[in-house]
């Protein structure tokens, strides 16, 4: 450690503003945090201060993603009829250039950024670059990953100021670009079997998705088991609610995500879906809803983002509750297309700041009314 | 007997080097030192200049902005120096000190009969009006003012904070005498708060509540938000648990005892226990001999959480009850992020600390990290007993909204009420000096 310590304090004049190459001065400092925590101490206030910083708790959300992106490698290749490990590396073959390209694509995009604005390179787009191949269907053109990447980096998350500014939640302003840019690519039925001929996979059968057969027939051709468990077809990460839910365990052990976001999602999404079920607008039972498609994912990693989610305790039982039962009602009463999470996190992303600012106003006012139940 | 108030929020930071209780009578130092750092929103105006002789209680300078306030010396002997910084800032006045003190004869009050008028006049001239600090703002009170109350806390819940039932043990005379004074300065009630794990201190004249939690709960600050909380206009006073004892003295003998019994804390001290100094001793008067080996250390007038680095060559402060020397952290960790990191404190559960809740941790000076904007959420009201967001407040403070801040509780809040809140921040931001850079601009904006 010590001679990459020196090789570090060798090359960090040449990198500092000043230096021959300063205008790379966040780059570098980039790289250096990450090998090394800086010997930065503490100037005023707190003498002490707590070990947990940014990177930790981005590289724990990481983490909590893994059992999802695990199964959801498996997953693919058992949709191309292949088995155990074989169906496994399939997968990981078919994914790893799309994390690969959001990685690139992103952390390129964030370290211009920073560069030109002079700031430190923020960790944020370690969880968001991600996310996006998770919740890409698995067999999405490279270039699109990279043009919605870059999309959610650009106009979702710079150009209002980067990590910890922005309104919408970069993964899933990459989807919705996707989607909506190219719409004739990404529906139908083939884009969620992938086509590619390797390690002897074979045509997969291709059907609808369990969501929309739920939409079209009122029934699915798998059992609830298998949609809890994710062997159906579907995006990379949405799939196994299993996998999700052993994420939100993480998440919430280690109280990184708040569980009042993510409950709330559950329990809106449980009782919409329990209202049309009351109407008669399905014949399968309510909770089906909770288990098919990107609720669960959308609920455990996405609604539950700090930055554009409610920032006050009240606000995120309203809007985790809001998010989950708009997600059900969009997939009820749209015809056009089967999924509302991600639309239902977009809305309530822009609406997040308006239920904070009743709350805060209801705190304003119990203050302001003291003075008059004291008098 | 009013009912125990119990506060569910805040965090009791175990650190290694807490106080065995036996007290050492130090000798008088050689030099001691008065730092207008250690008093917000003074400028100070010399009233001696080096070479004069002083007596304990002798003016050494008064702030230019309210000129009857009075900043006396705590011991006697002659000014030896006027430490001055960037633009000529005044950063301490020091003192040779005689081998005994003298003291200036104040001539005794009787609390009683005496108006309010002899009594204030009394405590600007002995300069222990500074005693009094005043709600909103954590600045010294206005002698022209008349506070709705007056609140004392007679516990310290910080990390390793001196235990006042054990400091203050033979001081009872000078307490009780201290709270007739500030029964006399106000029209309303004298508030004193103890731990409700102690026992009940008995005073005549005060209103007694007991508080039951972690830190903060003995921050006055969070006692006045659950006993009377302060609203716009108007203006509480608060008062160090010792430094009421301080004011009894005067009232007792006519002398300006500056006299404390002080923590000596910290895991870079190698016997921590009680000395008796006298304010502003300087630090090696009291840490020599007493230092772990090869000792990196900062030295810290206070607690590790709120105190102020003095440096080894500095001086104990004026309103100290606690010394702290803890290791500096100025080293690299290799991807530190990425490891258990046993060793290290945090709330969060993505490190270990939760499988030791009994450990008692050796922190260093190290920010662990660097700084960013606000991402995380929903963590710092943890940290923070009182109906106030936190994080909204800093931001309006950040933008300079002087509503929202009157609006978010800024008149209920200083730096200290903080402290743990950026002592969990993940983005590193100094909250503590945001606080009071949006108090130095509502008082700008207020005048």
């Amino acid at each position: 450690m010590k001679a990459l310590r020196k090789l570090v304090d060798n090359l960090k004049p040449t990198f500092t503003r000043g230096g021959k190459l300063g205008f790379l001065a966040s780059t570098f400092g980039a790289f250096e945090t990450f090998l090394f925590v800086p010997n930065h101490t503490t100037k005023s206030g707190a003498h002490i201060r707590d070990c947990n910083d940014m990177k930790r708790t981005m590289i724990v959300v990481v983490l909590a993603l893994l059992p999802a992106m695990l199964f959801g490698c498996y997953n693919t290749g058992l949709q191309v009829n292949l088995e155990g490990w074989t169906a496994f590396f399939y997968g990981l073959v078919r994914f790893l250039p799309m994390l690969a390209t959001s990685y690139i694509v992103g952390l390129a995009i964030e370290f211009v950024a920073a560069q030109l604005r002079g700031h430190e390179v923020n960790e944020g787009f370690l969880v968001s670059g991600f996310i996006i191949p998770l919740v890409m269907p698995v067999s999405t053109p490279l270039w699109m990953v990279a043009m919605g990447t870059a999309f959610a980096v650009i106009f979702g998350k710079e150009v209002f100021g980067g990590t910890g500014m922005n309104v919408f939640n970069p993964a899933v302003l990459a989807r919705a670009f996707v989607f909506f840019a190219y719409t004739p690519q990404m529906s139908g039925e083939t884009v969620w079997y992938s086509t590619w001929k390797m390690f002897g996979a074979t045509d997969a059968t291709t059907g609808a998705t369990a969501l929309e057969q739920l939409a079209t027939n009122g029934s699915m051709q798998w059992s609830a088991l298998d949609a809890f468990l994710g062997f159906i077809p579907g995006s990379f990460g949405e799939t196994s609610t299993l996998a999700i839910l052993i994420g939100a365990a993480i998440l919430l052990f280690t109280g990184i995500a708040s569980w009042k976001t993510m409950v709330s999602v559950f329990a809106g999404g449980a009782v919409m879906a329990y209202f049309f079920s009351l109407l008669g607008c399905f014949e399968f039972p309510a909770y089906y809803h909770l288990l098919v498609g990107g609720f669960a994912f959308g609920a455990v990693f996405m609604a539950t983002d700090p930055v554009t989610s409610a920032q006050t305790s009240t606000g995120k039982y309203i809007v985790g509750f809001l998010t989950g039962a708009i997600a059900i009602l969009i997939r009820q009463v749209n015809p056009a297309y089967p999924e509302g999470m991600m639309l239902s996190i977009l809305f309530m992303n822009a609406l997040a700041p308006l239920v904070d600012y009743f709350v805060v106003e209801a705190n304003i006012r119990r203050r302001a009314n003291r003075v008059k139940t004291v008098k | 007997m009013s009912k125990t108030i119990k506060l569910c929020k805040g965090l009791d930071i175990q650190l290694q080097g807490a106080a065995e209780k036996k007290t050492t009578v130090l000798p008088l130092a050689s030099t001691y030192a008065v730092s207008p750092l250690d008093f917000q929103g003074v400028t100070p105006k010399m009233l001696v200049k080096v070479g004069d002789a002083v007596k304990a209680g002798t003016p050494l300078f008064f702030n230019k902005n309210n000129a009857s306030v009075l900043f006396t010396s705590p011991v006697s002997g002659t000014v030896a120096a006027v430490v001055r910084g960037e633009k000529r800032r005044i950063l301490a006045v020091e003192i040779a000190a005689d081998s005994t003190i003298a003291y200036e004869e104040f001539a005794t009050l009787d609390v009683k009969s005496a108006t309010r008028d002899q009594i204030v006049e009394l405590l600007l001239k002995s300069g222990l009006w500074t005693l009094l600090v005043q709600r909103p703002y954590g600045i010294i009170a206005n002698p022209a003012d008349m506070p709705k109350s007056i609140f004392v806390s007679a516990f310290d819940s910080a990390p390793l904070a001196p235990d006042y039932g054990y400091t203050l043990a033979e001081d009872k005379e000078a307490l009780q005498k201290g709270f007739e004074v500030l029964g006399r300065l106000t029209d309303g009630k004298v508030h004193l708060s103890y731990n409700a794990e102690a026992a009940a201190p008995e005073f005549a004249g005060v209103e007694l509540h007991a508080f039951k939690g972690k830190h903060p709960a003995g921050n006055v600050g969070v006692q006045i938000h659950h006993i009377d909380p302060i609203n716009k206009g108007e203006k509480v006073w608060t008062v160090g648990y010792a430094d009421v004892a301080i004011l009894g003295r005067l009232f007792l003998t006519g002398k300006v005892d500056m006299t404390r019994t002080i923590a000596v804390t910290g895991s870079q001290v190698a016997a921590p226990a009680y000395v008796k100094v006298v304010a502003g001793a300087k630090l090696d008067s009291i840490l020599a001999g007493n230092l772990v080996e090869n000792a990196h250390a900062r030295y810290i007038s206070g607690n590790a959480l709120t105190g102020r680095n003095v440096g080894a060559e500095g001086y104990l402060g004026y309103y100290a009850n606690q010394l702290t020397v803890i290791p500096e952290g100025d080293d690299y960790e290799f991807m530190g992020w990425a490891m258990p990191r046993f060793n290290k404190f945090s709330v969060s559960r993505a490190y270990f600390s939760w499988l030791f809740p009994n450990r008692k941790y050796n922190l260093d000076t190290n920010t662990n990290g660097e700084e960013r904007a606000f991402v995380v959420t929903g963590l710092y009201e943890k940290y923070l007993p009182m109906d106030i967001y936190p994080m909204h407040l800093l931001k309006a403070i950040m933008a300079g909204d002087l509503d929202k801040m009157e609006a978010l509780g800024i008149y209920e809040v200083v730096e200290e009420d903080f402290a743990l809140c950026e002592f969990v921040d993940p983005s590193k931001i100094d909250m503590q000096q945001v606080i009071r850079n949006g108090i130095n601009l509502m008082i700008k904006e207020g005048e």
